[in-house]
């Protein structure tokens, strides 16, 4: 106590945790954010707030207050709808954390750094495929015609592209089409994240006795924790939004698929076969709330964003 | 503590406060009564209530023209023999397979009110949902051609029956540009060499298809893995599965025995092995299967589509025969896949030039008597058949079945709002695929037709 009053009163108190200290610099700032700012208000924010609108009200501009979602709700669709996209969630989270987080462990600590190099611009490639072709490729994959799998698929009991697209299929499908396109970019990210660790902290286990499962369960994975919860949000965010893949699988498929199979398509069938702009708006309130859940759950979970300040 | 306690009391002081007012606001909601979230654009929605009333008119303006590949070919012809017509050709799916392109897109051009085309072709489904506004205060797509555009003497002069899926609230929104009347095709070389007669009646399309599975194991006597094959069987038996008993009512019963019968027959024809659960579409069939075809039960339109341009069966094997009978019956009764219609858009600034065009393209000779497919205007349909390259690839003489059968295309399969194929294709024929009986799979058809139905607005009855 005594040695603490004679402390000198010159020094500036420390900044208090958690207020960063002012930071300099004109109006360059706010110009460089500009750009962003503005396309975000017009094609973010904007037809956020318009959803919003139309979701509670009627095609007459009436207040509805809740009905358009209870009358969604109650649809028949909209259940399997969201039925499907959380098995195709649920499968697609924890294919695509486990296996991009192993294999970025064992390109980064298991593999001489050429190989690593060309393994990772190679699981990249599909990666630079647009969405649509993507599903393409994916088509004559899976058709048991013209597939070079088709001892795979035959050996699996599905004789035609009809079999293969069995309805308890689809998930998987799915899956696998998100996991080839969208995996790659994540192990490059995952490795970079490794990269991040001091190589102190690593040797320091070794010297501990740390072997390199040791070493990645307990001090690599929990190092990149944030890195994961990140991958995890941006993943289930866009898994909620699947379209793309059913839609043109339904099209490829003369139909056997359903056209409202995921809650996207639904809400585009609502829009643009039953010119439902409203209760198409209810869907994509619905899926926006469950978005930022996940998001906000996990966040908040994680610490995700108080482990940046330190 | 205190202080603490205060605090803590504060909030949640303030909590109940939120709570409270939230509270209130939600019973002033109840009590203000929220307006209903129902769109009031269903099929009870009276389309054209008031007069129509054209856009102004501008003599000699550009016409858009959309229409599907197979008919391109025609509004070129078209647009050659008529070289002072401005016209701008656009090709797009036509409503094949059940594809939505052309109402998603009039949606959003009522929405932003331009860009309509003048001239379209498109299914019949897409008649259901052009006759009626999209949206409150839009007027329907397609303008009553029956009022002062086409005269009534051409409007009489089309087959019996084929103008019904254009005709709403008294008024007629399209021209029938051709029907597709079910047949029975099959291959005469091969029922003559193994001294097959082709059956008349159901039961014996029955006993033939049990016959070619034992003594010809891997041919086939039909399929019903498409898109619309339920259209060329369901429709066939008077399966009452789309029957519109009032504009908003519609009859949906699977477990009727004209349904049963024929699901069936199919089943027991499916377990033999005679007819696939593969459709004549899908990948591979043609391929693989398509010289196995001994039998196909399907529209006018197999003959030159299927066994011609996807099969390359070589010309003088195929023939047709006329549609099969249920016992009791003296008249047979059949189905309809497809058939196409024109429509000219409402919005059109050059209605002269747009109905000018689908007038000549649905009932002139020069353009039908070499058309694709059998024309729906009955004049134009002789010079068709008449016509040797529609009829010069077949065994026989297609004529007399072609003929009956446009007469006898059963009724009560109605035009709904939505596509009858989306439920076939999405749950009866995955089942199929699966391994499960058509007779196991009609109430999960049944279901999937009244749901579909409701959410289009209809009122759904099973008797």
């Amino acid at each position: 106590m005594t040695l603490l009053d004679s402390q000198p009163v010159a020094v500036a108190a420390p900044p208090r945790h958690g207020v960063l200290p002012r930071r300099r610099g004109g109006t360059a700032g706010y110009f460089f954010v500009a750009g962003y700012t503005l396309l975000l208000l017009v094609f973010g924010v904007f037809p956020t707030g318009y959803a919003f609108y139309l979701a509670f009200t009627n095609d007459h501009g009436q207040f509805t207050g809740i009905n358009q979602f209870t009358r969604v709700a109650q649809d028949y669709r909209f259940l399997p709808a969201f039925g499907h996209i959380l098995v195709y969630l649920l499968l697609w989270l924890v294919v695509l954390v486990v296996l991009t987080v192993l294999t970025a462990v064992v390109l980064r600590s298991r593999l001489r750094t050429s190989v690593s190099a060309l393994l990772r611009f190679l699981y990249y490639i599909p990666g630079a495929l647009a969405g649509v072709a993507s599903v393409l490729v994916w088509l004559f994959m899976l058709d048991p015609d013209v597939s070079p799998v088709s001892w795979l698929l035959r050996g699996l009991g599905m004789d035609s592209f009809a079999a293969v697209l069995s309805p308890g299929n689809l998930p998987v499908i799915f899956m696998l089409i998100a996991f080839w396109t969208g995996a790659g970019g994540w192990m490059v990210v995952m490795y970079g994240a490794l990269n991040n660790i001091p190589d102190e902290v690593i040797e320091a286990a070794r010297i501990d006795g740390a072997g390199p499962w040791r070493t990645a369960w307990s001090i690599q994975i929990p190092m990149i924790r944030q890195w994961i919860t990140y991958m995890t949000i941006l993943a289930f965010a866009a898994g909620t939004q699947l379209f793309v893949e059913p839609q043109l699988l339904q099209t490829a498929s003369l139909g056997r698929v359903s056209p409202t199979w995921s809650p996207n398509q639904l809400a585009y069938v609502y829009a643009f076969q039953q010119g439902d702009f409203n209760g198409a708006a209810a869907i994509s309130v619905f899926l926006l709330v469950l978005g930022l859940l996940c998001a906000g759950l996990l966040v908040w979970r994680s610490n995700m964003f108080t482990l940046d300040e330190k | 503590m205190t202080s603490s306690r205060f605090a803590r009391t504060g909030r949640h002081a303030a909590s109940v406060r939120v709570l409270a007012a939230a509270c209130t606001l939600a019973s002033a909601t109840v009590l203000a009564g929220c307006a209903s979230a129902d769109p009031s654009t269903g099929p009870a929605a009276k389309g054209g209530t008031s007069a129509f009333k054209p856009v102004a008119q501008k003599a000699g303006a550009q016409i858009t023209v959309w229409a599907d590949s197979t008919r391109l070919p025609s509004v070129q012809a078209y647009q050659k023999s008529h070289p002072d017509v401005k016209m701008k050709i656009v090709t797009y799916d036509g409503g094949a397979d059940g594809s939505t392109y052309l109402q998603t897109k009039v949606q959003l051009f009522d929405r932003t009110g331009e860009g309509w085309p003048d001239v379209v072709f498109g299914t019949p489904t897409d008649v259901t949902w052009a006759s009626a506004p999209t949206k409150p205060g839009a007027t329907p797509f397609a303008a009553p051609l029956d009022d002062k555009l086409v005269p009534k003497n051409t409007l009489d002069g089309f087959a019996k029956g084929s103008l019904t899926p254009c005709q709403f609230n008294g008024h007629t929104y399209c021209l029938r540009n051709d029907i597709a009347q079910v047949v029975l095709w099959y291959n005469k070389s091969l029922m003559d060499k193994w001294g097959y007669r082709p059956p008349t009646t159901w039961a014996e399309y029955e006993a033939l298809g049990q016959k070619v599975a034992k003594d010809h194991p891997g041919y086939l006597v039909g399929s019903v893995g498409d898109t619309n094959s339920h259209e060329s069987y369901f429709w066939s038996s008077q399966c009452p599965a789309f029957n519109l008993t009032k504009a908003d009512t519609l009859r949906v019963n699977l477990q009727d025995p004209k349904c049963t019968r024929m699901a069936t027959l199919l089943d027991k024809l499916i377990s033999a092995k005679a007819v696939t659960t593969q459709g004549f579409f899908s990948q591979g069939f043609a391929k693989n299967s398509g010289s196995k075809v001994l039998m196909a039960y399907g529209p006018s339109w197999y003959g030159q589509y299927v066994f011609k341009a996807a099969f390359h069966t070589p010309a003088k094997q195929i023939a047709a025969a006329p549609p099969l009978t249920w016992p009791g019956e003296t008249t047979a009764s059949t189905g309809n896949v497809g058939g196409g219609v024109w429509m000219v858009s409402s919005h059109s600034a050059n209605l002269k030039a747009s109905t000018d065009l689908v007038t000549w393209l649905t009932t002139s000779n020069e353009n039908q008597a070499s058309a694709p497919t059998y024309p729906a205007y009955a004049p134009a349909a002789k010079a068709w058949l008449a016509n040797p390259a529609n009829s010069n690839y077949f065994a026989d003489d297609v004529s007399g079945p072609f003929q009956q059968a446009a007469d006898e295309v059963w009724t009560g399969w109605s035009n709904t709002k939505f596509s009858d194929a989306t439920s076939w294709s999405s749950v009866v024929l995955p089942a199929l695929t699966g391994g499960k009986s058509l007779v196991s799979t009609l109430p999960a058809w049944q279901k999937a037709i009244s749901d579909q139905a409701k959410a289009n607005g209809y009122k759904v009855t099973d008797r």
